[in-house]
């Protein structure tokens, strides 16, 4: 990034729309926040955004025919077009809102097990994953596969957490019907080449579904060019509120896809006997949708644009890089995954040498300093590495150096503490 | 919150020496439980000789929390008559449920008081029954075994 763009992202001025990272802690700690991959903390303009649909706007959506109707319809429509412009979707109508990115897997998942003709998978399908996925992009395909009948397969990943891409040839073959994989690990902090394997699988008729749900949040999405599918998110990860997810789906795939879950809102006309389903999104959005949580989506878009992504990643790339550095400086500590900062997103995993996770952690807490400790959701990802569970610092747009060196004095401290070198 | 009061002296001493370790024969029940929501696990055995805890003995990987309070429980219930051993396992459950609230008998629970402490950290009270948990399961399971092994006997006598 050239030095221009490093001016104008001033960190400092960032950290000022979050309210939360002036707040003191037990004991008057300042909080040192390093667990923006488990959740992001929100800036003023979102707090706002969902206190003033709540306090001004609030009526249920596309069926109140009155004017806060009007209005609550209309801005939960808004953030709909939003999130559409954020990843590059060619129409509003490719953007379906969920509860989260987990939900958002489950629905690809489960409408694929139902579809009728080309579209669905059966016995003898293959569904291939990596083994580097959060369980929300495991267990949703694993239930599928016992249902159906389909077979279960993986990509392995090496020692550095990179995609073992040697087994693609053999891995998608003309019975893949779905490949799922991950774009950023929320572990190991890889960014995976999705395009690359996309275009695999599209040679061979199989469909892609990506977990973006470290990726949007931290760089800049275009859906229509990277070769996917599908693509799952969250909006409590990109700043925005819990109970929000996305998931994108081309058109005329989610064209033909039946629906998930049953309800109001997802109908075209009910009989006793039979219904009749509304096209895409509505289709897949059945019931009262989280409305203020979409208005607070909207508004963490337009805080992110603001921004810039290409301004965020940038940023995020040098917190990592300044991380992974200072933490080769501390003895006994071990990186899981990329220990570069390339192709390599700001989750940063690691053991300390005789010092469990959770103890970690709770040192690490006592200092005001918030990490996680433990599988991360991704239990075979450390399977694969032989550990049990990791301590994970992950940093995101209003990080700043300072914070990174508090983590590295809590390690040490750590290390002291519990008697180690 | 001071983390002392959490890190007990002889937590940490039975973390770094702990009592008991490593499965062995010959034992009634054989558990594994785990705490999913970090991973930890825990592999138990426990040998009943009448009513008296003869052994028990574990595998477990986990923090010094659960490391520790499953050394303890060790300590505690060996050799101890079944229903006492119990009712200490109630005891350090009310203990751990108490929110830090719970005056603990020094005289009855004794290395086991220093978990007091983490009864005020709801994020460790699982890790501190991890063991605990696990041993009570294990001994249910061997007690009705050996009623179910007494009742097929009688039956074959009679």
């Amino acid at each position: 990034m050239s030095a221009g763009s490093r001016a104008t992202y001033d960190v400092v001025r960032v950290r000022k729309d979050f309210p939360i990272l002036s707040r003191r802690l037990a004991g008057g700690d300042q909080l040192v926040y390093l667990d923006s991959a488990n959740t992001s903390q929100k800036p003023q303009s979102v707090i706002d955004a969902v206190s003033e649909h709540y306090q001004v706007h609030n009526a249920n959506v596309a069926r109140a025919m009155h004017q806060l109707g009007t209005e609550s319809s209309q801005a939960f429509e808004e953030a709909r077009d939003k999130v559409a412009a954020f990843i590059g979707a060619p129409s509003r109508d490719e953007v379906v809102f969920t509860r989260n990115a987990t939900e958002a897997l489950n629905l690809v998942a489960n409408v694929l097990g139902l579809a009728q003709g080309d579209l669905g998978v059966r016995a003898g399908d293959q569904v291939v994953i990596t083994a580097m996925e959060h369980h929300s992009n495991i267990v949703p395909w694993q239930l599928l596969c016992q249902r159906t009948g389909a077979t279960l397969r993986w990509f392995d990943f090496d020692d550095d957490g990179r995609l073992d891409l040697s087994q693609l040839d053999e891995l998608v073959t003309e019975r893949t019907k779905v490949v799922s994989l991950t774009w950023i690990s929320n572990m190991l902090g890889t960014v995976n080449p999705v395009s690359q394997i996309a275009r695999r699988a599209h040679e061979v008729g199989a469909l892609v579904v990506v977990d973006a749900s470290q990726a949007v949040p931290q760089m800049p999405v275009d859906v229509a060019t990277l070769g996917a599918d599908f693509v799952a998110f969250t909006g409590h990860k990109m700043v925005g509120p819990t109970g929000i997810g996305v998931l994108w789906g081309r058109r005329e795939l989610l064209a033909q896809l039946p629906p998930f879950l049953g309800g109001g809102e997802m109908i075209e006309t009910v009989t006793l006997e039979r219904s009749t389903y509304a096209p895409p999104p509505a289709r897949f959005e059945a019931g009262t949708p989280p409305i203020a949580q979409a208005v607070g989506l909207g508004a963490a878009i337009d805080y992110l644009s603001e921004l810039g992504m290409a301004a965020v990643a940038a940023h995020e790339r040098e917190v990592t890089a300044y991380a992974l550095a200072r933490m080769r400086e501390v003895s006994g500590l071990r990186v899981l995954g990329p220990t570069e900062a390339v192709d390599r997103g700001g989750a940063v995993s690691f053991e300390l040498a005789g010092i469990h996770p959770h103890d970690v952690a709770q040192v690490l807490d006592s200092r005001g300093v918030a990490v996680r400790a433990g599988h991360h959701c991704a239990k075979p990802a450390h399977t694969r590495l032989g550990v049990q569970s990791s301590t994970r610092a992950s940093f995101y747009l209003y990080t700043q150096p300072e914070e990174v060196d508090a983590l590295i004095d809590g390690l040490d401290y750590t290390k002291r503490y519990f008697g180690g070198s | 919150m001071s983390l002392d009061m959490l890190y007990q002296e002889i937590i940490l001493d039975h973390y770094k020496n702990p009592h008991h370790r490593g499965l062995r024969e010959p034992y009634d029940a054989q558990v594994h439980h785990v705490n999913p929501a970090c991973g930890d696990e825990i592999t138990l055995r426990v040998h009943l000789d009448r009513d008296t805890v003869a052994d028990v003995s574990y595998d477990a990987i986990g923090c010094s929390i659960s490391q520790a309070s499953v050394s303890v429980l060790g300590d505690l219930v060996i050799g101890k008559d079944l229903d006492e051993a119990m009712a200490l396992q109630e005891e350090f459950l009310t203990l751990m449920q108490g929110h830090g609230k719970v005056q603990p008998d020094e005289d009855r629970l004794e290395d086991a008081v220093a978990f007091a402490g983490v009864a005020r950290f709801p994020g460790r009270i699982k890790c501190a029954l991890l063991g605990w948990m696990a041993w009570k399961d294990a001994t249910v399971q061997a007690v009705a075994r050996r009623a179910a092994t007494a009742s097929a006997a009688m039956e074959e006598e009679s």
